[in-house]
């Protein structure tokens, strides 16, 4: 178990390094530098100069990079030019609304992708399976903002059941002080993230399904109930403890979006701001947070997968 | 070797999110240089046209192609020059109605699929041909190199893809072409992750063996050999890709990053459509999302159908 989380730990290492290379290759990617995407783009060359002598900008590369893990380490993601603010008061300000969109889905899609997913593989090729196979096909192949719109267009607007757009609030208390507000991004977040989950449900659990504990136990006699419960399900939710950290980065993209549809007053909402008023470093900042975030959700996946499921440190 | 094998296991088609529904992609024909003889391809084709919902699919696909690029020969618009017509209910010259800058939906539907169907096809080729090979390399090499190319796979994966492209399309003002190469630069990871798993059993076959003892270098073994017999594994996965190329395009079009006016495709129409949501002009939404979803779904259903013919094609062996 040791070898296996410090070799882990070692591969999620390079990878956030790697992470923190790309953010800095964008960053000079920028027409012009930094130094354009910070003091604007009618910066003359003297200022322009003047300002990477300041910042070190003109330095070599490798020290420029260094200097840039040195402020990353510190857990300094940088500044906001336009909105005169840190990347990390930003970030202390919206993540828990994001969190609460998006972990509410997640739970949401879970509580019914597991049953429903359990009931297909079950029942397979029945008329229920096909039905529960179709829509979530269907909610697949939807734009997860075109979705938005028609819970919108049926739900606000053709009948006024719920309020089109998310609550606006400055802090988490603001916001659940209107909950009618957070059920159509919530509904539309958990129908899309539910279209992927089923999938996986169904199939693992066909999986699990098909394993020789399963026939041992049939043979022994006992109840469908048993066997479902105690043999299959445990078996089949092993994957999703992996599926639910692998989704990570689709859950936080359909979350942007999400927020994006509804002006859902969160992390993703900024960033779409953030790209129409070409705020490169907060956009920067955002990017390599959720690419930590990422690289460590994985982490956490791989390690209870493996707590679950003792087979995979030996593989 | 049991460093990278280690990562498979996290990379393995059921936490792949390009696997669709049924288990495991299956592994390539055994055999030497592939479809040496068509009866092989015959009886995938065979296979492929009994499932029925895989002529769905193709159908929705010639539908969708012949409306795109054949319609606008015999349905003339004018799609440059705005009129004060606007908003106009469907009917009479305007079968679905005017979107907001006067211009006949039903000709922008056709017009804007040219671009989105471009778009798809052409991020699905070139994002298989660097992932293919990529992969490949990778996987066929082993060592040190296989793990240097697969943490670089894994960095870009851990960025979620739309808020690398967001970034990219603010910073390059974006180009029909522009975009084609950026959306296939953030989509070449899973074809790439795909093919060196199969690279990584295939170059231990026999007959990769035998070619080597024949004297057959690295390249004839790759090219002519772990290609091909991953090519039932590239083709669906590429399937997949125009699908997905289609919805990020989409995605983008609506978040305002996609292509300026007066370019169309069908994710800006939405995106132009949403702001009359609250009018009750359904005609600005509905068409261009069904024209999504039908040809997502299209190209969805023959990936599928194409793994499960090639499934079936291993049985009957």
């Amino acid at each position: 178990m040791i070898a296996f989380l410090v070799r882990r730990i070692g591969q999620s290492i390079v990878v956030l390094i790697g992470v923190s290379i790309i953010a800095f290759i964008l960053e000079h990617l920028l027409p012009g530098g930094p130094a354009k995407a910070i003091i604007g783009p009618r910066a003359t060359p003297i200022q322009i100069a003047a300002f990477n002598h300041q910042n070190g900008l003109d330095k070599p590369v490798v020290v420029q990079y260094f200097v840039y893990m040195w402020h990353l380490l510190q857990g300094n993601l940088g500044r906001s030019y336009k909105l005169n603010q840190t990347v990390n008061s930003i970030l202390i300000r919206t993540v828990p609304e994001s969190i609460l969109l998006v972990g509410s889905a997640l739970v949401f899609s879970l509580i019914i992708a597991i049953p429903i997913g359990i009931y297909q593989a079950v029942k397979r090729n029945g008329i229920f399976d096909y039905t529960a196979t179709s829509i979530s096909f269907l909610l697949y192949s939807m734009p997860s903002f075109w979705l938005g719109i028609i819970l919108i267009l049926f739900l606000a607007v053709n009948v006024h059941f719920l309020p089109a757009e998310a609550p606006q609030g400055a802090n988490l208390g603001a916001i659940l002080a209107h909950p009618s507000g957070l059920v159509l991004p919530i509904l539309t977040l958990t129908l899309v993230s539910y279209a992927s989950f089923s999938r996986y449900m169904r199939s693992s659990a066909i999986e699990a399904l098909a394993q020789d504990w399963i026939r041992t136990a049939k043979a022994k006699g006992l109840s469908q109930r048993t066997i479902l419960f105690k043999h299959m399900l445990r078996n089949a939710l092993i994957p999703i403890a992996t599926l639910v950290g692998l989704s990570l980065p689709s859950l936080i993209t359909a979350g942007v979006i999400t927020e994006s549809v509804f002006n859902f007053p969160g992390t993703g909402f900024v960033f779409i701001n953030a790209a129409n008023t070409e705020d490169y470093s907060l956009l920067l900042g955002i990017i390599i947070f959720v690419g930590v975030l990422t690289v460590v959700g994985n982490l956490i996946a791989d390690i209870a997968y493996a707590v679950l499921d003792p087979r995979v440190r030996y593989r | 070797m049991s460093k990278t094998e280690d990562l498979d296991a996290y990379g393995s088609p059921v936490n792949d999110p390009n696997s669709k529904i049924g288990t495991n992609t299956p592994s390539s024909p055994e055999g030497g240089e592939a479809y040496a003889s068509g009866s092989q391809f015959k009886l995938i084709l065979q296979t492929f046209f009994e499932n029925k919902l895989a002529i769905v699919g193709v159908g929705l696909v010639v539908i969708a192609a012949i409306f795109c690029f054949i319609g606008p020969l015999f349905y003339h618009t004018n799609q440059v020059a705005t009129t004060y017509n606007i908003t106009a209910a469907p009917g009479g010259h305007h079968p679905l109605g005017t979107d907001q800058n006067g211009y006949d939906v039903l000709g922008r539907l056709m017009i804007g699929g040219q671009s989105s169907l471009e778009i798809g096809f052409s991020v699905a080729i070139i994002a298989t041909f660097i992932g293919v090979l990529w992969g490949a390399i990778a996987g066929f090499v082993g060592g040190i190199v296989d793990t240097i190319m697969m943490r670089i796979v894994d960095t870009l994966l851990s960025i979620p893809t739309l808020l690398l492209l967001i970034f990219l399309a603010s910073v390059f003002k974006p180009t029909l072409k522009l975009l084609i190469i950026v959306i296939s630069a953030v989509s070449w990871l899973s074809p790439a992750r795909l093919v060196r798993g199969e690279a990584l059993t295939l170059r231990v076959r026999d007959y990769v063996k035998a070619v080597r003892v024949m004297g057959g270098g690295s390249r004839r073994i790759v090219v002519r050999h772990i290609i091909p017999n991953a090519i039932g594994t590239i083709v669906v996965n590429a399937t997949f890709q125009i699908a997905d190329a289609i919805l990020i395009m989409a995605t983008l079009s609506y978040l305002g990053l996609g292509l300026p006016p007066p370019a169309a495709n069908w994710g800006s129409m939405l995106s132009d459509g949403v702001n009359y949501v609250y009018d009750g002009y359904w005609w600005l939404i509905y068409p261009a999302g069904f024209a999504i979803i039908l040809t997502v779904v299209a190209f969805n259903l023959i990936g599928d159908a194409i793994r499960d013919s090639l499934e079936v094609r291993l049985q009957k062996r």
